[in-house]
């Protein structure tokens, strides 16, 4: 027990020096294909990720997945016209309940990756660009291959995603007629209680 | 016959109340789904006999029921809908596309024992994904109402004319012995069942109002697939206009 603590405590500086840089730098299909190889050989290496443990399948998404995404910006495009007519308060707490819908529903779909084979295609990208699509396409065994698009951004702490479309349905944009009807019927204050309802709800397995 | 009748009367009776009642309710409906309260009693017929009959039998032949074999059995369906995506593909004018799925088709069938075996895959021959649907929208048929039928899913006019074709051209159609032709559409219909369990509990997590989700999920996939991946865009594809995501938005913590 001790003798693994140990080893664990030398090889630390090890990993830390191994960790690629993060920085504003890294281009927008680069960050993309670091993260997504990553991710898929974290969960290919654990067998915990693999049966579903949530909380760990969580961890991983917290920790590898949401800082790369720009929650504000996605948020405010699943809600369309109605974004302006919140509050900066509701916006924050929008953001948040939205937020952990996805990890939710994220959560949920990536076990099913582990058979994954992504394949990037070439970035189209002019100097300056401060907005790209970066493309990629997803191959399981026996069927044909999706596509899967993330919209990124430059910010100032490196490119980020603000949506992600998977063969031509957005997972941001198609929420927007669900949100606008609630908006509708009971108020952004009614669509946060939804969405927060929704989130407390049992996870399905 | 006169229960069946009289079932059949109580049942339409049944639909027509809920219809009413969803009628009452339901949001304006949108220009893709003019029968959105009739559709949505459907959906709720289909998540009864679904849930109740056709989703735990499609779960039990996933626990019962070893990956290889079923691997299999969705292979064999497969090679099947391969023979379809090379006849629209041709159908399209996609020649190159064509020959990649009819050499699939050709090698699975033979070599790969009937299609059980996806050979041409793992020879890198790619797969496609094409159907009658796509093949009339690409033609210019438009699309047509949305509908959602119970036990099948969401389609629309354009592409369930697609399914009825692809129905009356399909090999299996010409297995002379009805058992055994039974049989194999029942297994077909519980393989594609189970293969969309995974994704049904992603629509469970993801969705607020599942049958909108899964509706506009649907239309833009097909949209997509009409247009070959570049679909143009829509009027509510539009970001609100710039000013609307503020500059500093405010971060959440």
């Amino acid at each position: 027990m001790l003798r693994t603590v140990a080893i664990t405590l030398l090889l630390l500086p090890l990993v830390l020096i191994a960790a690629p840089p993060v920085h504003a730098q890294e281009a927008p299909d680069a960050l993309v294909k670091r993260i997504a190889e990553e991710t898929l050989t974290t969960i290919r290496s654990d067998k915990d990720l693999q049966a579903g443990n949530p909380a760990k399948v969580k961890e991983l998404i917290e920790s590898k997945l949401v800082p790369n995404f720009d929650t504000a910006r996605m948020t405010a495009l699943a809600m369309g016209r109605n974004w302006r007519g919140a509050t900066p308060e509701q916006q924050k707490q929008l953001t948040e309940q939205f937020k952990t819908l996805l990890i939710r529903t994220y959560s949920n779909a990536l076990t099913n990756y582990r058979d994954n084979t992504m394949s990037y295609k070439p970035l189209r990208m002019n100097a300056g660009d401060t907005e790209v699509v970066v493309r990629t396409e997803v191959t399981r065994p026996g069927q044909a291959p999706v596509p899967i698009d993330y919209s990124m951004e430059k910010t100032p702490e490196g490119w980020k995603a603000y949506d992600v479309v998977v063969a031509g349905v957005s997972l941001v944009t198609n929420y927007r007629d669900e949100f606008s009807d609630a908006v509708k019927s009971s108020g952004v204050d009614g669509l946060i209680k939804a969405l927060a309802d929704k989130n407390k709800g049992p996870a399905p397995k | 016959m006169n229960r069946t009748d009289s079932l059949f009367r109580r049942s339409a009776l049944l639909l027509a109340a809920a219809t009413a009642l969803l009628a009452g309710c339901a949001a304006a409906p949108s220009r893709d789904d003019p029968f959105e309260p009739w559709n949505r009693a459907m959906y709720e017929v289909h998540q009864v006999v679904d849930g109740n009959v056709v989703k735990p039998i499609a779960e039990a032949y996933v626990k019962a029921t070893p990956e290889p074999i079923r691997t299999g059995v969705s292979n064999f369906f497969g090679n099947i809908d391969d023979l379809f995506t090379g006849i629209n593909n041709v159908l399209e004018g996609r020649g190159d596309q064509a020959g990649d799925d009819f050499g699939r088709v050709l090698l699975n069938s033979t070599f790969g024992l009937g299609g059980i075996l996806d050979l041409a895959s793992m020879m890198g021959i790619n797969k496609d994904k094409k159907d009658f649907g796509i093949t009339f929208g690409k033609w210019g048929a438009p699309q047509g109402p949305y509908f959602f039928v119970p036990l099948f899913g969401p389609t629309t006019v354009r592409d369930g004319t697609g399914t009825v074709v692809r129905f009356f051209l399909s090999p299996l159609g010409y297995i002379p012995d009805v058992a055994v032709r039974n049989t194999i559409y029942g297994v077909g219909y519980v393989d594609g069942r189970a293969q969309a369990l995974s994704a049904e509990s992603v629509l469970d997590t993801a969705a607020l109002d599942r049958y909108r989700f899964l509706r506009n999920a649907y239309l833009k996939n097909r949209r997509y697939q009409v247009y070959e991946g570049k679909p143009p865009p829509e009027e509510d594809d539009q970001e609100p206009a710039p000013g609307a995501v503020p500059a500093a938005p405010p971060q959440p913590k």
